[in-house]
């Protein structure tokens, strides 16, 4: 849903945002019930509770700009444009996925659309998104990168690496960190010193801001400012956007660390609860509301019956994209992997 | 032809393809500083000529100089980032394993991550346990990446330029002792292909397969051994993954006999690997199983006399080759 073109803060610029925050609502939803069923192996981190930072941040990119993300990677997927029937085919395993069924849910990508993949290690994305910036220079283009990180990311070494390389050679950069409160299942303020990733930021020197990262009317509009100044060669900035994880690390975590009542209070402030209550109070009517919502369902529900009815791939496609030179030989004699 | 070291034809071919390509650009530690690299001036000058957004100065953050060599990558250029020594190039395992190597595949062929990574390895003197070693075995066994270990100044130029025109990304390892050796390098393009080995002395007695600067440790043996009436077959490899079983297998074929040296550990080293298919795949032509020799299993050492005691010598090979030749 990129390039957003309306003023900001219009309703119908809203109304756009929830529609993508619904539809990636829907996503993680119907993923759990297939990872549930049996449909999904391996596992799934999702995105409930945090679409409003994604959605806030890739409506103010172009098609062209790259996104790097995390582990967590569903959202920023469809909020940059990604074919979530390709995606659920691809959390299935199915022929039609986005990465040919070879990366599943942690890697799920879409280069089409500028998303240059969920990953499995966490601060990758950093040095990986300097690099891509560093490549928009030598190139000449006008296009941005941003590069989403979560809390427990700001403890890794190559994130402050990548923070310093981004301020020395200047680059068009935007590194979003979404603090959901936790770092798989520890609190990231019990094992995390000092004032938090602002402060980390700010002393690189980096331009550095804070958001309420449930609130997607305010994170639009912080993305498009800062956005608007990494475009024009303002150089790196720093988005921090506090939010909550709903849900578990994975969607088998139980959630036994925390304590009772918690998710339910957090639950009270989740973005597209938020976010309909906005619209309704600048005039969108319930109706129109609740019919979007309806739609992104039923969207999700038509991508998970097209994910189901689509065949696994063949086997031997196993050995293809490793590499051109010196490719993997099949197993000898029968010529077949199983 | 042109005589020069090793050093200046890699920075030769560097600045050939930077010519040719100008999405071709370089990143590492003191590339624009006075002596141009890691004090061999691999890259002497050609922040002068290619400006520093193509010779690319950085921090030392070794995780970063491989991710965004990556990130460059997938977003449309060809870098080469050096590591300066394969002892450094493991703080970016994660990010040479984990990102470069499976991007193309973990993503079903979206992307190609057409990067070098010059990871110098190798002994001089007295570089003790960090700065001496040998782990072209750890990225062989690494699916994703190609390996190569060129010996000769030509051979460092061609296969460099290979390297940054291949689409796979590749893992360039240089011995730290050839840097200042000297040879003819062609004064055309001279390009050297990816995965060819190169037949250094032909014989019929005994095959040495070796790379890199043991490739030079074998034909010194060879010669020792032709004093003897024995006529040994030296083949160096070039390109480690994917290895030239074509040339290898021929050579077995005439000869019978195997030994393959390597300057690395020799447990779990690429010499095994070797040893075990040719083993598997030439049993027929095979007079005398194959002969492997490595360091011992141990870190390098500095004194001089336990540096030694480590090191795979003209003679050890001379040994070992008799054990073969014998057998």
């Amino acid at each position: 849903m990129s390039e957003t073109d309306q003023p900001r803060n219009t309703p119908a610029r809203i109304f756009e945002l929830y529609k993508t925050m619904c539809l990636i609502r829907a996503f993680e939803e119907r993923a759990e019930d297939a990872f549930d069923e049996g449909f999904i192996n391996g596992s799934i981190h999702q995105y409930i509770g945090q679409e409003a930072v994604g959605t806030g941040v890739c409506s103010n990119l172009r098609r062209n700009d790259y996104i790097l993300s995390n582990h967590r990677g569903h959202g920023h997927s469809i909020a940059k444009g990604a074919d979530p029937e390709a995606m659920m085919k691809e959390l299935m395993g199915r022929v039609g996925g986005t990465s040919g069924a070879k990366g599943g849910s942690m890697h799920i990508a879409d280069f089409s659309v500028g998303m240059l993949g969920a990953n499995g290690v966490l601060a990758d994305g950093l040095t990986m998104g300097v690099g891509a910036a560093q490549a928009i220079t030598l190139k000449g283009d006008d296009s941005i990168v941003a590069v989403f990180v979560g809390d427990g990311t700001t403890n890794r070494g190559p994130f402050y690496e990548a923070l310093n390389w981004a301020m020395v050679y200047e680059l068009p950069i935007m590194f979003v960190c979404e603090n959901n409160t936790y770092a798989s299942s520890t609190l990231t303020r019990s094992v995390t010193a000092g004032d938090g990733p602002v402060a980390r930021a700010k002393a690189f020197g980096m331009p550095a801001f804070d958001v309420d990262g449930n609130n997607v009317v305010a994170v639009d509009a912080l993305a498009t400012d800062l956005i608007a100044r990494v475009r024009s060669g303002q150089g790196p900035h720093f988005l921090h956007a506090r939010t909550y994880r709903v849900k578990g690390h994975i969607s088998r975590d139980k959630l036994l660390y925390r304590r009772d009542g918690e998710t339910e209070e957090n639950w009270e402030n989740e973005p597209l609860g938020q976010c309909a209550s906005w619209l309704a109070d600048n005039g969108l009517n319930e109706a129109d509301l609740r019919s979007a919502h309806a739609a992104a369902y039923a969207q999700i529900d038509t991508a998970v019956t097209a994910a189901k009815e689509s065949p696994f791939p063949d086997a031997a496609l196993a050995y293809e994209d490793v590499q051109d030179f010196g490719p993997p030989e099949p197993w000898a004699g029968t010529g077949d992997a199983a | 032809m042109t005589t020069m070291t090793f050093a200046d034809a890699v920075r030769e071919g560097l600045a050939e393809e930077m010519r040719r390509d100008p999405l071709v650009w370089a990143l590492g530690e003191d590339l624009s500083t006075a002596h141009g690299g890691t004090s061999a001036n691999q890259y002497l000058g050609l922040i002068e000529e290619f400006g520093a957004k193509r010779i690319v100065n950085t921090p030392i953050s070794e995780n970063t100089i491989m991710g965004a060599a990556v990130g460059a990558a997938v977003a449309g250029t060809r870098p080469v980032a050096d590591l300066r020594m394969a002892d450094f190039g493991m703080c970016a395992v994660d990010e040479l394993v984990n990102q470069a190597a499976k991007i193309r595949y973990m993503f079903g062929g979206q992307a190609r991550v057409p990067l070098v990574v010059r990871q110098a390895i190798g002994m001089r003197k007295g570089g003790a346990a960090q700065h001496s070693q040998s782990t072209e075995a750890w990225y062989v066994h690494t699916p994703g990446l190609v390996v190569v270990a060129p010996g000769t100044p030509a051979d460092g130029r061609g296969l460099l330029k290979s390297a940054i025109r291949a689409d796979d990304p590749v893992v360039f390892m240089e011995h730290k002792d050839l840097w200042s050796t000297k040879g003819d390098v062609p004064d055309d393009e001279g390009m050297v292909p990816i995965g060819e080995a190169k037949t250094l002395r032909e014989g019929s007695d005994l095959t040495i397969v070796s790379w890199s600067r043991m490739a030079h440790l074998a034909v010194e043996a060879a010669e020792t051994l032709a004093a003897d009436g024995t006529s040994v077959e030296v083949i160096d490899l070039r390109t480690l993954w994917p290895w030239d079983k074509v040339t290898v297998y021929a050579s077995v074929a005439k000869t019978g006999r195997l030994l393959v040296a390597q300057e690395a550990v020799q447990v779990g080293g690429f010499a095994s690997e070797i040893a075990a298919d040719v083993t598997e795949n030439c049993s027929t032509d095979l007079k005398t199983f194959p002969r492997r020799i490595g360091a011992p299993r141990m870190p390098v050492p500095y004194a001089e006399p336990m540096e030694n005691e480590f090191r795979v010598t003209t003679e050890r090979v001379v040994a070992k080759a008799r054990e073969a030749l014998d057998a």
